[in-house]
């Protein structure tokens, strides 16, 4: 390596490369925009065919009026306790459901033969609608929050255990292997190999009950709520206020986003710590 | 030499609904401590049950593996076993990958890893103990596989075509050097290969397995009149391409 040659090389390959990061960060830039744009649109649009007739704004409701009606929630203080309540159910559901199908996965991993005698099981708790179940939880929890919770983690937990559980199987059998040959036991094929070789799985399967736990909370404060979006949604719908119904929609909106951005961060830091 | 491993009519079969497959039948041949063996035989002939049986991850249906400790103890010899990809783990560093044993097994004492850092200095890869596995080349990970094996002391080391996943030339220097080390640290061997000149040019005696269901056909002595560490020597040796030949003529003849 000649040390001149190399200097006139490097600084040609930084312009290069910074050429690449100012393309890269153009390009994500562009992106953003264009996301703003169609949602400011969509608003401007929405705003003037209210103004302008198009629409009726009573069925349809307007900008504006979200906003007044938030505005008007948020001085009685409903508002937050309604959004404190879903998300507080939302999280509960989903964290009891990482930790029931975290379990079970396991016990299925442990146990083929179990595995084998749940499988029709579990593929039928699965595609059973589970709103056909909210009722009977009804009767047997009464209405309040352990009923909602049950709603949420019904509609995320069979799916999660079979994802997890697909996610162990695919292991390499030959890292597996591997751990015998070093004298390890199953468990230690579970912990040092299973487990953490499954973080991928663990983390995408997360990112989707999320959002399951939230459809299915929804659902259980259609039918057995005094508080929470999912009432509002409801009790909206029943005194024809629908300005109130599509505000409560579009805080589910920035919910869902913001569920999901942070499962994607904590997903980034997970990866970043084991360089994945 | 003692024998300290002797096989005894080694049998094992494969079971499925549609019937038997005899994988090997009536195998025999004893282990002498600080051997170096090479099992060579036709692809899918069983070489690998036959280490998997070696190593005790099976048991055979037939037959009986003899120990013969020069103590006189019964314990079953330590044994090694590099499988045919190294199978570091990405998500831990070179250093946490090396120490999974020691891990495993509860021993993790100042005395084994000690011994584990000295071999990380001379295998030159002490200066990656913090990376991960995929900023090694294939010949590091070879070696960081081997130090995880040799970590545990083993007696005897079991290599299922542990160079097959590298390309030939890197294959050349990594055999070797893989060899080279592990007979430095005094240790017996017992290679499984599909290359002929591998065979030859790294073991003692060579094992010539015959067709599934397999059993051995031939055992012949290797003397190289240059047994040096260099890839090539030995290769150049003047006895090596008869050797080659005769490995040649037994495995394909079926008599």
């Amino acid at each position: 390596m000649t040390v001149k040659t190399k200097k006139n090389d490097s600084r040609h390959e930084l312009t290069k490369q910074e050429e690449f990061v100012k393309n890269h960060r153009r390009h994500h830039h562009q992106i953003s925009t264009m996301r703003i744009t169609i949602f400011v649109l969509f608003l401007i649009l929405w705003e003037t065919s209210a103004y302008l007739g198009w629409i009726d704004s009573f069925f349809f409701a307007s900008p504006s009026r979200v906003l007044l009606c938030c505005v008007e929630q948020l001085k009685t203080n409903a508002l937050l306790s309604h959004i404190g309540v879903t998300l507080f159910e939302t999280i509960v559901s989903f964290l009891l459901v990482l930790l029931f199908s975290l379990l079970a996965a396991t016990l299925l991993w442990y146990s083929h033969r179990m595995s084998e005698v749940l499988e029709p099981y579990l593929v039928v708790l699965n595609s059973l609608p589970k709103s056909a179940l909210a009722p009977l939880f009804i009767v047997w929890l009464g209405t309040g929050t352990p009923t909602i919770i049950v709603a949420g983690i019904s509609v995320a937990v069979f799916g999660s255990i079979i994802s997890f559980y697909t996610g162990f199987q695919q292991v390499d059998p030959e890292k597996i292997t591997l751990i015998y040959t070093l004298g390890g036991s199953k468990r230690n094929a579970f912990t040092k190999v299973v487990l953490p070789g499954s973080i991928p799985i663990l983390l995408s399967t997360a990112k989707v009950n999320i959002g399951l736990a939230l459809v299915g909370v929804i659902i259980g404060e259609f039918l057995a709520a005094r508080r929470g979006l999912g009432y509002l949604i409801i009790y909206g719908s029943q005194v024809f206020q629908l300005d109130m119904v599509i505000t409560s929609i579009i805080i589910l909106c920035i919910i869902a986003l913001g569920f999901y951005k942070s499962i994607q961060m904590i997903e980034h830091h997970i990866r970043k710590k084991f360089k994945m | 030499m003692q024998t300290i491993l002797e096989l005894k009519n080694i049998g094992y079969s494969y079971h499925s609904l549609h019937g038997e497959t005899r994988a090997l039948t009536n195998i025999s041949f004893g282990v002498q401590e600080g051997e170096f063996i090479a099992i060579v035989g036709p692809s899918g002939c069983g070489k690998s049950t036959l280490l998997s049986i070696i190593a005790g991850l099976l048991s055979p249906e037939q037959g009986t593996i003899v120990v013969n400790n020069p103590d006189g103890s019964l314990a079953y010899p330590r044994i090694g076993y590099m499988l045919q990809r190294d199978h570091l783990f990405e998500w831990r560093t070179v250093y946490k990958n090396v120490i999974l044993g020691l891990e495993i097994n509860h021993m993790m004492t100042p005395d084994r890893l000690e011994t584990v850092n000295r071999l990380l200095v001379d295998y030159g890869l002490e200066k990656f103990r913090e990376k991960r596995p995929s900023e090694l080349s294939g010949g590091m990970k070879q070696r960081a596989a081997l130090i995880r094996t040799l970590a545990l002391d083993p007696q005897l080391l079991l290599l299922d075509e542990p160079f097959s996943a590298l390309d030939y030339q890197t294959r050349l220097f990594v055999s070797a050097d893989i060899c080279r080390l592990i007979r430095a640290a005094g240790k017996t061997m017992i290679i499984i290969t599909h290359d002929l000149s591998e065979a030859i040019s790294l073991a003692d005696r060579v094992i010539i397995l015959s067709n599934r269901p397999a059993t051995v056909k031939a055992q012949m002595p290797i003397r190289l009149t240059l047994k040096d560490d260099s890839p090539l020597a030995s290769r150049n040796a003047p006895e090596f391409q008869q050797y080659f030949n005769q490995l040649w003529e037994d495995l394909n003849n079926d008599s």
